[in-house]
């Protein structure tokens, strides 16, 4: 027989087969989710959950299409938590120490806890790359926090009110735009492009008759 | 010996590895034409008769789709006989963008810019799409060695010269702008020191041309249009889905009808241009597919705009990616970047041979993957599901050591969680129900023939790729068609006078449903897949 285990969803027991996720053990025990499910693949951090296991104290955080289910787990998942993201006009913005401070200040109040860390789903360093965004290392910070899929539980567990993910967001938003060199390559092949270097090609190409295509694709090089 | 898999996986691990010096001096050859034809046609889902069902009312009537399409084009709307109140709008808008992934955010983006009164409607929140979770990259021509009329070769030939030439056109030719676009505003592309792009091959192309953002290549596109769009202050009403489309009594298209996913209460927003960007369908496991869709991809945005009057193209053509994750269970289904192929991994069968050269175009490797595991070279695992090998610990191999985590930490941390570490041993994977390669037809400017002030844009449209899409061109078709549909869209607006609002058409299909004898039970669209236990039909 299947192997069955223990859970709490919102502390109501329910017995579901051990080797389910969080996710697919709420369905098994009759959920229908709408808050709580986006990709299902962890990409989205729409399943951010907080879980403890039945006598032990430690509160912890996943993803809950990541995590396994295990006996004794107590679980709430977080339908929504009011991260507090500023808007900015990105063109007008620069990469300087001083946008920190003028849209995320509370970032300086971090008390150094390191409860972001550990309650990261996927294992970032949270708080080296507020240290970084602290200090104006935007690429430093938008390497550091570049997997981070924004479910929030940094910034549930933060005692400064720091709203992490929108934060490193804006870093990588810089170094994108400002700090990263330019593709130099690829202002080249727009430009081309805009002044109708290709227009003829690509329509004789879009005229040939279908045998005339497959001989073309059949026999084309390869880049080694 | 490092032993995450149980024996009987083992003993098949140990093949693959007694080969993998032999394997990594000689790449395994190209198929032919002929021989390619052959594979799809004996294994490709798409070719399985008796998956499929004609569709008996409408633009495409005596045409075949999936069953599970064709179920949902054949039951009524939620909202018949049900005397909805259009005369006070909710919302009342220049643009109605119905979905909040990559196309949808695109066009908004770009609809606000034009100066237009924009709004999202999203069943789940801005940014739960199947764009956040594309992993491998993003196509465009812009090296010296490539051009787009060689992209455009690539695309419409890995379609199988089905495509719409006008609309592989836009995308090629459009495509190398879509990346500055997306650079300026900040995506952090992945780059050499001097600023060149990192580009690698995807299956079925023939010049160095996916630019990708790690393994997070469309994340970091959707985090950043989600982002740009809350700047710009762009209302986004989440947690709403679309369940109709309103029309006009001259026969455009007027709004739609909202539901509310929490509430269950209906809203009207009245738009003088609507588009629709609401995705996929991988949510409706054709063929009891597992699928590497987001939550919410059950093909809404088809089965509204059919049953307002929009024709349909190669709806019946899904795209089977053929490297899914098999084990463990917990991951079935999970998407495995092609890029660990585009890195060097070879598919491997339990026998340990590299059966067919790892970038074919995904057609042709899935159908591979499902005659190795048909014909008895396939690995079972406990629960008697079946895979190949894809053999990772050649990547670190080829690239050196620490390849995996720098270009690929999505999947390494994705299997790591479950104690399997794919720098020493390889990962079992089985095609997955990945995209929806028809969809919705469109005119090269975006908008639908049948009706003048319909758009429609990403993973919805039918037509741009043809009967088969190559990796990276779809993240690039929702930045292209979408971008495209917010500045029409916005113009469109300007000359738009609408006219009495109406939910007749509805009335109309259900009489041709009744009429063809065809009417199923249930509505449609889905919105959301039936998964807890006791509504599911596979359980």
């Amino acid at each position: 027989m299947e192997k069955m285990v223990n859970v709490y969803f919102f502390g109501k027991k329910y017995s579901v087969p051990a080797d389910l996720t969080i996710m697919t053990a709420m369905e098994y025990a009759g959920y229908t989710l709408k808050r709580g499910c986006g990709c299902r693949h962890g990409f989205c951090g729409a399943c951010a959950t907080i879980y403890r296991i039945k006598g032990k104290n430690e509160l912890k955080t996943c993803l809950a299409c990541q995590t396994q289910v295990e006996e004794g787990m107590y679980v709430a998942s977080i339908p929504f938590f009011p991260t507090d993201k500023r808007t900015y006009d990105i063109s007008e913005i620069k990469p300087d120490q001083r946008i920190m401070m003028e849209l995320y200040p509370e970032i300086y109040s971090c008390i150094g806890c390191n409860a972001c860390t550990k309650a990261c789903t996927q294992d970032l360093n949270v708080m080296q790359y507020i240290a970084y965004a602290q200090r104006g290392e935007f690429e430093k910070c938008a390497e550091e926090s570049f997997d981070c899929v924004g479910c929030g539980c940094c910034s549930v567990r933060c005692p400064a009110g720091i709203s992490h993910p929108m934060v490193g967001l804006l870093a990588r938003r810089l170094t994108g735009k400002y700090i990263a060199p330019k593709a130099e390559h690829l202002e080249k092949r727009v430009e081309e492009i805009h002044s109708g270097a290709y227009d003829e090609m690509i329509e004789q190409i879009m005229q040939k008759p279908i045998t005339e295509m497959q001989e073309l694709y059949n026999n084309r090089e390869i880049e080694e | 010996m490092y032993t995450p898999y149980p024996e009987s996986m083992m003993e098949s691990v140990r093949k693959v590895e007694a080969t993998r010096e032999a394997r990594m001096a000689a790449e395994p050859r190209r198929l032919t034409a002929e021989e390619k034809d052959n594979l799809l046609k004996e294994f490709h889902p798409d070719y399985r008769e008796e998956a499929f069902e004609e569709i008996k009312v409408g633009p495409n009537k005596g045409q075949k789709a999936n069953k599970e399409l064709v179920h949902l084009l054949h039951s009524n709307s939620r909202l018949l006989n049900s005397k909805t109140n259009l005369g006070n709008p909710d919302y009342d808008v220049d643009v109605l963008v119905i979905g909040g992934g990559g196309a949808g955010a695109s066009c908004a983006i770009e609809a606000h810019n034009a100066g237009a009164d924009v709004m999202i409607v999203t069943k789940l929140r801005i940014g739960d799409a199947n764009t956040m979770m594309a992993e491998g990259g993003i196509q465009a021509a812009d090296k010296e060695n490539d051009s787009p009329v060689q992209h455009y070769l690539d695309a419409f030939g890995g379609g199988h010269f089905a495509a719409k030439p006008e609309l592989v056109k836009r995308l090629v030719m459009e495509a190398p702008d879509a990346i500055k676009w997306l650079n300026e505003l900040g995506v952090e592309f992945d780059k050499e020191e001097d600023g060149r792009m990192i580009t690698t091959h995807g299956g079925g192309t023939s010049r160095k041309r996916m630019h990708a953002a790690k393994d997070y290549s469309g994340a970091e596109i959707m985090r950043t249009l989600r982002d740009e769009v809350l700047n710009r202050q762009i209302p986004v009403v989440e947690f709403t889905s679309a369940v109709e489309l309103i029309k006009d009594d001259k026969g455009q298209v007027a709004g739609a009808v909202l539901l509310n996913m929490e509430t269950g209460d209906y809203s009207v927003a009245r738009a003088k241009t609507v588009v629709l960007a609401t995705g996929g369908a991988g949510r409706m496991h054709y063929q009891g597919f597992p699928t590497s869709n987001h939550y919410g991809a059950t093909a809404d945005g088809l089965i509204m705009g059919y049953r307002a009057g929009a024709r349909l193209l190669y709806q019946d053509s899904i795209q089977y990616h053929p490297t899914g994750a098999v084990y463990p269970s917990q991951l079935l289904g999970a998407l495995v970047t092609e890029k660990v192929r585009s890195l060097g991994a070879q598919l491997v069968n339990a026998e340990g041979e590299a059966y067919i050269h790892p970038l074919e175009t995904r057609d042709v490797n899935a159908s591979g993957v499902i005659r190795e595991c048909q014909e008895g070279r396939g690995v079972e695992v406990p629960g008697g599901q079946k895979g190949v090998w894809l053999d990772t610990p050649m990547i670190e191999m080829i690239g050196g050591e620490g390849t995996i985590e720098a270009r690929i930490p999505a999947m390494f941390r994705m299997y790591m969680k479950y104690g399997i570490d794919m720098r020493k041993v390889p990962i079992l994977i089985y095609p997955t129900l990945h995209y929806q390669n028809g969809g919705v037809e469109i005119e090269a400017d975006g908008f639908t023939k049948a009706i003048p002030n319909l758009l429609v844009a990403g993973e919805a449209v039918g037509g741009i790729h043809g009967r088969n899409r190559l990796m990276g061109n779809s993240l690039l078709d929702i930045i292209v068609f979408g971008r495209n549909a917010g500045k029409a869209a916005a113009a469109k607006a300007k000359d738009i006078t609408l006219g009495t609002m109406t939910l007749e058409h509805i009335e109309k299909y259900a009489e041709e449903l009744a009429a063809a004898n065809a009417t199923e039970e249930g509505v449609s669209p889905l919105l959301l897949p039936k998964y807890a236990r006791h509504e599911s039909a596979v359980e």
